[in-house]
């Protein structure tokens, strides 16, 4: 019974577990110093004139808005592109396509589409969108070049292929999580396909590819290789704004054949590019803690928005 | 002389090159309650899903035969399957209510089939809900979330969503294994009234239970129907070796 | 087809030359509605599919005409005719000079000199995360740490490339004395941040996904947790956590803003860590936007772009099947 009372002495796993907890210690440490400096240099340049105006003095002074106002426009035509097409094809996918071989490869082939780097799909944006569609469309038009340079609506076009496979790879999850038993029961009640979908399984996986969506922007909104070359610019005076007008009426509209300022951008070329980089330091924080506290928004309803939907399910 | 509702003659299905079911005939009672009895992996489950072709819904099912349900072969190509599963209700094993409140989970049916009277909704939920001996438990709580019932609560409402498009058959798989022996009672109790107005095809493994509540017996074993005669025959006098064994516990 | 019909005799059998009542109610119904419907998603599948097939295509038609106007052996060396007349076999990435230089090799370095540590330190970090969040922070800390790690993993790559030129870069030119203050070392440091967060999260998933059993079963043969990890809980997880440093490779060969921003961007061959170097998609990054369409550059910028494309497929596919494999081994 002595052995009992003796404590067993593991000293090899004290130590390694002291330094699994050392290693994650050190990392939350490093990060939030890192989230700190950001926090705190940033801080002490925001302020709604920050959010809203334009750089001035060769970008030493003034604001972001042009930038914020870009990826909000780049973003928002993303999704216009990309939501639809990925959740009706996840959708088609999941709920009509037989599971054959090659319904399995297209599957496998989504997934790994979203490890691709992206600047090789910057790639195929100014090989596919700009120099093929793009001048197509400018010869069939004759309007001169138009479409056959960087802008805003292949940025755009671009990040919703890239953004193509997260929203429907997040869709199809989605989708798989409505118990079969759900459809059973509306199929045996004398349901069609569609009454099914629309009754049964989309109202229940909506919080599964509205996660999606978000992450799918927020993914969207952050990137910056692949729009390097597709109509990001350092500065522009203007808008990319066109008013549209119908008779007297007119309101201001996106122009997607403009360039555009972009915030991941304006980060990037500030840091490395600008004439004095120290100069703009103040300005580079700013628009860091801003990207840094749009995409932990976004992230933060994503994820609050699938807790929801996983603690839905797991009622069931 | 009993009226046949359903007459299954020589059916084979397939899962992908797997034979589940082998050469089945059978002729269904109308109104009677007919039990499928036999181990588990047999083929039951299987062959109710064939009366009202739910087998469709999964990839690479293979059949071959044919089904008559009042001498029309439903699987044949002028047949519209949601017209079918709109006339044969099903009950499945676990309850499969909608995560929707009570009282959208019985009407389910009607909305689809384009019903919006609210009264007429609002009739036919009371009607089902008394014909599942529901009403007085869940009269108060009719917008409620239908999952916050008991299990026994949620089995019967199972029941009701499906007589609340007026089948004229219900297939019930196994309704009361997961339940306790109180609810297990109520249902019974459920099926024998239903019988009246319904045909009634209801698989269970439990063989008190379709002693019970059966008029007729089916008992498959590795996908064939091995013996069908009335329950009273099977469970006293079968003629078949297989049968008995099973019937008298003395299985495997 | 239609099998013969059987004869059970004492059950009348009806009679089917009668259309019964119950057969009209079953009839066909054409749901057009239903109909376009499934066309509508079954169009928009399609396309998808077309975008998908598209990019593959394109970027290796792009790709291939490389292999036409520059030839193979090209990216890899240039016999260079010195001015004494002897021949010098130079490995360089130089596609703007008069006489173009396209060798892959310093940027497949480079790319190496960042990828490969950034992986092993992340491997490090990553797979101590994920044991500390599978098996010893308590649940309630897990359930906050958990959503963490996601929320670090979508910081845009630009703000960590941010980051080490603004922060690190400095810190560790005074700290080590590098040869160049933006080096391989400070690209991989950065990457670590990106990488770090996926194996973390896939290791926290490989060992979650144990069965419970297993520890118990340990435990109760009286081994430590820390034997239980070690000759359990790891061995059965072993697959995914190979998956996971795997796709954190993938991942960190194809990242480029941050690379783009701290390697220093010199395409030095080079097995110092210490010096500048420049990535595959560094180089796509930094010069993409300057050649103009159908020049051997373009193409040569299109051929990296299917080296990147192909090698990360590779791996995201590898990892895939050994994710799946794991899958079918656990469940029990
Ligand atoms: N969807 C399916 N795909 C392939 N095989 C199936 C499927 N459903 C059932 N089976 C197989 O068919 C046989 C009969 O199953 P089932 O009808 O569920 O039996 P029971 O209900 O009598 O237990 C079993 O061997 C089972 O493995
Ligand atoms: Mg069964």
């Amino acid at each position: 019974m002595e052995q009992l009372k003796q404590k067993h002495k593991d000293v090899q796993g004290i130590i390694f577990i002291n330094l699994i907890r050392l290693l994650f210690l050190v990392l939350v440490i490093i990060l939030l110093l890192l989230l700190g400096k950001i926090v705190v240099e940033g801080s002490g340049i925001l302020s709604l004139e920050f959010v809203f105006d334009s750089p001035r003095n060769n970008m030493t002074k003034g604001g972001i808005g042009p930038a914020i106002f870009g990826t909000i426009a780049v973003t928002f035509i993303m999704i216009l592109f990309a939501v639809p097409l990925g959740v009706f094809s996840a959708i088609y996918l999941n709920e009509y396509a037989k599971d054959t071989f090659f319904t399995r490869v297209i599957r496998t082939s989504i997934n790994n589409l979203a490890g691709v780097p992206s600047i090789v799909f910057g790639l195929f944006g100014l090989g596919f969108f700009i120099l093929f569609i793009g001048r197509n469309i400018d010869d069939v038009l004759e309007t001169g070049l138009l479409f056959g340079q960087p802008a805003l609506l292949w940025a755009s076009a671009t990040l919703a292929v890239l953004v193509l496979p997260i929203v429907i790879v997040s869709t199809l999850e989605a989708l798989n999580s409505v118990p079969k038993t759900h459809r059973d029961a509306s199929y045996g009640l004398g349901a069609t396909k569609w009454q099914t979908i629309k009754h049964v399984v989309l109202p229940q996986a909506r919080p599964g590819i509205l996660t999606g969506t978000i992450l799918a922007i927020s993914r969207g909104a952050g990137e910056t290789a692949p729009i390097l070359f597709l109509g990001a610019a350092f500065f522009l005076p203007n808008l990319p704004v066109v008013d549209l007008c119908i008779g007297d009426y007119c309101i201001p509209m996106i122009n997607p054949t403009e360039q555009f300022m972009y915030l991941a951008y304006h980060i990037f070329i500030l840091a490395t590019q600008s004439s004095n980089p120290t100069k703009t330091l103040p300005i580079q924080y700013g628009s860091t803690l801003v990207l840094i506290a749009l995409t932990f928004l976004l992230n933060i309803t994503a994820i609050l928005f699938r807790y929801r939907f996983r603690k839905i399910l797991g009622r069931l | 002389m009993k009226e046949v509702k359903i007459s299954v003659n020589n059916f084979d299905l397939y899962y992908g090159e797997k034979q589940a079911l082998k050469n089945i005939s059978i002729e269904i009672p109308a109104k009677k309650v007919t039990a499928f009895i036999g181990p588990s992996g047999c083929g039951k489950s299987t062959f109710l899903r064939v009366l009202n072709r739910m087998n469709d819904l999964i990839d690479h099912v293979k059949i071959q035969g044919e089904v008559l349900i009042e001498g029309v072969n439903i699987y044949d190509k002028q047949i519209d399957v949601v017209n079918l599963r709109k006339r044969i209700g099903m009950v499945f094993q676990k309850s499969n209510l909608f995560p929707k409140t009570i009282y959208e989970n019985l009407i389910y049916g009607l909305k689809i089939n384009g019903i919006r009277d609210k009264k007429v909704l609002d009739e036919t939920a009371e009607k089902t809900l008394k014909q599942a001996a529901l009403w007085n438990e869940v009269y108060d709580r009719l917008h409620e979330p239908a999952l916050s019932l008991s299990g026994g609560q949620q089995q019967r409402l199972c029941i009701a969503r499906a007589l609340a498009v007026e089948p004229e058959i219900v297939l019930m798989d196994e309704p009361a294994s997961a339940l306790d022996p109180l609810s297990t009672a109520k249902i019974e109790e459920l099926i024998h009234e239903l019988k009246t107005k319904y045909t009634i095809v209801i698989v269970t493994h439990n063989m008190q239970q379709a002693a019970r509540v059966s008029d007729q017996t089916a008992f498959f074993y590795l996908g064939e129907l091995i013996e069908y005669d009335k329950t009273s025959k099977i469970f006293t006098n079968p003629t078949k070796k297989q049968t008995e064994d099973y019937v008298t516990g003395r299985f495997g | 087809m239609i099998a013969e019909q059987s004869h059970i005799t004492d059950i009348k059998t009806p009679d089917r030359s009668q259309e019964s009542s119950f057969g009209k109610k079953i009839k066909k119904s054409i749901r057009i509605k239903e109909r376009i419907i499934k066309y509508f998603f079954a169009v928009n599948g399609a396309m998808a599919l077309v975008f998908i097939i598209l990019i593959f295509v394109f970027l290796f038609k792009e790709g291939f005409k490389a292999l036409e106007h520059i030839g193979f052996l090209d990216f890899i060396y240039l016999d260079q005719v010195q001015a004494d007349g002897s021949v010098k076999r130079v490995y360089e990435w130089y596609p703007t000079s008069a006489e173009a230089r396209y060798s892959l090799v310093p940027l497949i370095l480079g790319t190496l000199l960042t990828a490969i540590p950034g992986t092993i330190i992340s491997t490090i970090f990553g797979v101590a995360a994920g044991i500390y969040l599978s098996e010893v922070a308590n649940p309630k800390l897990k359930e906050f740490l958990k959503p963490m790690i996601e929320l670090f993993a979508g910081i845009p790559t630009v703000v960590l490339g941010f980051i080490m030129l603004a922060v690190g870069a400095s810190f560790f030119n005074d700290l080590l004395n590098p040869v160049n203050r933006l080096n391989a070392f400070i690209a991989s440091l950065g990457l670590s941040f990106v990488i770090i967060p996926i194996i973390a999260s896939l290791t926290e998933d490989a060992l979650h996904s144990i069965p419970n059993d297993l520890r118990m079963a340990s435990y109760g043969l009286g081994a430590t947790k820390w034997q239980t990890i070690r000759h359990v809980i790891l061995p059965a997880a072993f697959s995914g956590v190979s998956a996971s440093i795997i796709l954190g490779f993938g991942r960190a060969i194809g990242e480029t803003m941050i690379v783009l921003m701290a390697s220093g961007n010199a395409a030095n061959i080079t097995a110092n860590i210490f010096e500048s170097v420049r990535t595959m998609t560094a180089t796509i990054a930094a010069e993409m936007g300057e050649v103009s369409q159908g020049s051997d550059h373009y193409y040569a910028l299109f051929f990296i772009g299917i080296v990147l494309f192909t090698i990360t497929f590779f791996l995201n596919l590898i990892a895939e099947i050994v994710i799946s494999k794991m899958r079918k081994k656990n469940t029990f």
